[in-house]
């Protein structure tokens, strides 16, 4: 029987409604619709889609079990490389990744492995009873600095192996970016919670609220008696554009906008504590994933008007196609090649308005992207009442600074060995965004799993090369 | 952990708590902070730490109740927990290490003030102190910070006790009367630190403030408490919470952290109706 070309869809909530509320947006396949798109996969005997996944999920493995409807030996097989499979399975750029090198892909659409990974790991959240493996100890202890996707992935995996792990966390609560930063409605905060209990039933600890470099610093965790240290600090720090107004009532970082939302549930002001400002007319700074919650958030808490604001044009936005169409859906306005010139305020110190000015693209910059450039005289005034930039993140310095020997580049990436992770300080890993800069859930689960590999590795052997 | 041990009413709105926290205690310096949270809906806010002993593991906290999470925190009684307590946080404060020194706290800024006025004691800074509040009755730890003050004066906007009037008129009282410090802390309600800076400035005495803008993370992931500092954008949380006060943007600072005026009202009302998690 030939495979059907076209992949089963995914309902979704329908667009005006959800444009007001927090609740999932995808949401998921049945069993039957996963049963009828698992049979479209060839099962082929050198898969392609392996290759193109961070950490190599053994693909046409589990959705030959999910063909068999053992469901829960399906989950298994996934999770024996990837520890957060049903996170991955709903943000993972899959079109990028895995599904981008499957061999159907090349006559029609590709296998849907991402909703097929997020089929039986919401399979197992709902009925199945996660599997622990039993380990012994073998005495010694790691520390992880961050309980973001690189921490949890390289944590869980050296509990596999014996090891006695804690993750420290800054924040109150474990997940890192997948807690504060990606909305409900993309990633349900249950969804992260039980994935972080996962790890914590593999005997990792997690204190939170410490902050390595303030509670404590690397250098002691070495006298505290721990054996290594992996960094998965991630890439906190957010950037301005440092214009005339940026200051004034109602400009937020993104990351500050999020993490209010998300972390903090200022949606749900005033049952939760922490307010928000709901602006009326609110533009968002930036295109990628980031620009992409943000803006959708804002419709959600009550926009009449939902901006995008980004100096490129639409082939350059970095965001995942699948958030653009679902951002567009939901009635988002873009105003690209336009960008900001400076914010202007009213008599109180509120954001009234953004001066823009039009932008055209000319020679291509270093990143191979088309530079834009300002057109004279084309400045206008943008009614808004509220800004929410989102240039970008880099790496919290507060690492570097409070650690001895401890190297990273200019812009704040923490230098390492490419395959094992290891910095310049020797007894201590890293990985995520951390080391990369802002990337992607599964590019940090896949370096915190080299490190955990390699930190074995190092610690069996003994040896004090570094 | 993050279990009080003692509480002190200091006055019907300034409460002292002194909270067990080893691994804070061990590292904290004057003038850093922490983070804290009530409930499982509540809010992420700083206190400053107020006092620490190492060797006990402990830090003290002394907080005015002003709004909704300080009024709940007013609410815990010894054996009781502080949910979630981050910290030390912040830059240590830069003190001298000699001269003369004036510390002005006014209200529940004392407080932040205290740590500082001890560390320059034990340095063997001349140390004056000038502390204000409303009326008498407001007056918080008046025996901690005479106890390292060389001299001490005592003010009240009412005229209830001591001087009558704002500390920064004290000040300037003083520095008219030949006074010459090599710095002055000056920590309070920003309209006070504000007062004290305009009174420093001059006589070009270099004045230390501690900014309290609106904060959520305290680790310099959100800007929340971004401060103009010399025409340049500083984080409070990581760059501070001490600046030269006689470069901050006060109309800004003021204007920011009175952005959520509304919603605070609005959970302040629910707070007194009773309403609790
Ligand atoms: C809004 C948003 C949307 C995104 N959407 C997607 C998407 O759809 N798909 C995708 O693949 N990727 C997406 N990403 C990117 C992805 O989330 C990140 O690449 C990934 O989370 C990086 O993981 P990490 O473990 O390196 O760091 P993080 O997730 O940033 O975690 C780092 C953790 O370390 C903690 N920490 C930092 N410093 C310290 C310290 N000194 N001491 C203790 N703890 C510390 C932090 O509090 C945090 O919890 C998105 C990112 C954002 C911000
Ligand atoms: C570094 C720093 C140190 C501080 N130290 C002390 C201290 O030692 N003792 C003390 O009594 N107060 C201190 N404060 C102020 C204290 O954080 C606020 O009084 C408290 O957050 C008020 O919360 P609330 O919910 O009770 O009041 P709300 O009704 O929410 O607010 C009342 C006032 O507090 C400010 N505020 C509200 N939320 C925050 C927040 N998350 N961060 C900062 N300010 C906020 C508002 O601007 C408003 O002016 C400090 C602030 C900072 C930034
Ligand atoms: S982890 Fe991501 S890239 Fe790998 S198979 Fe799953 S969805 Fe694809
Ligand atoms: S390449 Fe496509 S068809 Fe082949 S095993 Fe992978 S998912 Fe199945
Ligand atoms: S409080 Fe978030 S950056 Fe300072």
């Amino acid at each position: 029987m030939a495979a059907r070309k076209s992949r089963i869809e995914m309902p979704v909530q329908d667009p005006t409604a959800r444009a007001s509320n927090f609740e999932q947006v995808a949401l998921g396949y049945t069993e039957k619709m996963a049963l009828e798109e698992a049979s479209r996969c060839l099962g082929c005997k050198k898969p392609l889609c392996v290759q193109g996944c961070p950490v190599s999920v053994n693909i046409p493995g589990f959705i030959k079990l999910i063909k068999e409807q053992k469901y829960q030996d399906a989950i298994n097989v996934v999770k024996s490389t990837n520890n957060l499979p049903a996170v991955c399975g709903r943000v993972c750029p899959q079109e990028a990744q895995c599904e981008s090198k499957c061999v159907l892909g090349r006559r029609g659409q590709p296998v849907a492995i991402g909703r097929l990974e997020r089929f039986v790991a919401d399979w197992e959240l709902e009925h199945g009873t996660p599997e622990v493996p039993e380990v012994e100890p073998n005495g010694k202890k790691v520390a992880v600095v961050g309980a973001g996707p690189s921490g949890l992935t390289c944590a869980g995996d050296l509990a596999k192996l014996g090891y006695d792990v804690t993750i420290f966390e800054s924040l109150h609560e474990p997940g890192g970016v997948l807690i504060y930063g990606i909305p409900e409605f993309r990633l349900p905060k249950d969804v992260v919670r039980k994935e972080v209990n996962y790890v914590r039933n593999l005997g990792v600890k997690i204190e939170t609220s410490f902050i390595i470099g303030r509670t404590t610093t690397i250098d002691e965790l070495f006298d505290d008696g721990f054996h290594a240290v992996f960094i998965g600090s991630g890439a906190g720090l957010p950037m301005f554009m440092h214009i005339p107004g940026e200051n004034l009532n109602g400009v937020y970082s993104a990351n500050e906008y999020l993490t209010r939302i998300n972390l903090m549930k200022a949606y749900l002001f005033p049952e939760h504590d922490t307010p928000i400002v709901s602006g009326k007319k609110v533009a968002v700074v930036g295109a990628g994933n980031v620009a992409m919650d943000s803006v959708r958030c804002a419709l959600r808490l009550g926009a009449d008007k939902a901006m995008i604001v980004y100096r490129r044009g639409r082939e350059e936005m970095p965001a995942r196609a699948e958030e653009i169409h679902h951002a567009e859906e939901e009635g988002v306005e873009f105003h690209l090649l336009t960008n900001p010139v400076r914010i202007l305020g009213d008599e109180k110190g509120w954001v009234k308005g953004m001066e823009c000015i039009k932008m055209e693209l000319g020679e291509p910059d270093k990143s191979g992207r088309r530079r834009p450039v300002p057109i004279p005289g084309s400045e206008f005034v943008l009614d808004v009442d509220t800004v929410i930039m989102s240039l970008g993140t880099s790496p919290n310095p507060i690492l570097v600074q409070t650690t001895d020997g401890l190297g990273a580049h200019k812009w704040g990436g923490l230098k390492t060995h490419e395959e094992t992770g290891r910095t310049t300080k020797p007894g201590v890993w890293a990985g995520g965004d951390a080391v990369t800069g802002s990337a992607t859930v599964i590019l940090a689960m896949g370096a915190g799993k080299a490190a955990a590999q390699d930190i074995h590795e190092y610690l069996e052997s003994g040896s004090t090369d570094w | 952990m993050n279990q009080i041990l003692k509480k002190r009413v200091l006055t019907p709105v300034t409460k002292e708590i002194v909270v067990s926290a080893p691994h804070i205690a061990r590292k904290a310096q004057p003038g850093q902070f922490v983070i804290l949270r009530v409930s499982e809906q509540g809010e992420r806010i700083p206190l400053t730490i107020a006092d620490y002993n190492r060797e006990e593991g402990t830090i003290t906290l002394v907080y005015q109740e002003v709004g909704f999470t300080t009024k709940l925190l007013g609410k815990l009684e010894p054996n009781d927990t502080i949910m979630d307590l981050a910290g030390p946080l912040g830059l240590p404060a830069e003190l001298p290490e000699k001269g003369c020194v004036v510390a002005v706290g006014g209200g529940v800024g004392v407080a932040p003030l205290l740590p500082k006025c001890k560390e320059l004691h034990k340095r063997g800074v001349n140390l004056i102190s000038i502390v204000g509040a409303r009326s008498s009755d407001l007056i918080i730890l008046e025996q901690e910070v005479k106890e390292c003050s060389d001299e001490l004066c005592i003010c009240t906007d009412d005229g209830s006790r001591g001087f009558h009037g704002f500390v920064s008129d004290k000040l300037k009282q003083m520095l008219e009367n030949g006074l010459k410090p090599d710095e002055v802390v000056a920590i309070g309600p920003m309209p006070m630190m504000k007062a004290t800076c305009n009174v420093t400035r001059e006589y070009g005495i270099k004045t230390w403030v501690s900014m309290n803008p609106i904060m959520v993370d305290g680790t310099g992931m959100c800007g929340a408490c971004r401060v103009t500092v010399a025409g340049e954008t500083k984080f409070a949380c990581v760059d501070g919470p001490m600046f030269d006060g006689h470069l901050v943007d006060w109309d800004e600072a003021w204007r920011r952290a009175n952005t959520y005026r509304e919603q605070e009202k609005c959970a302040n009302e629910r707070c007194r109706c009773g309403g609790e998690h």
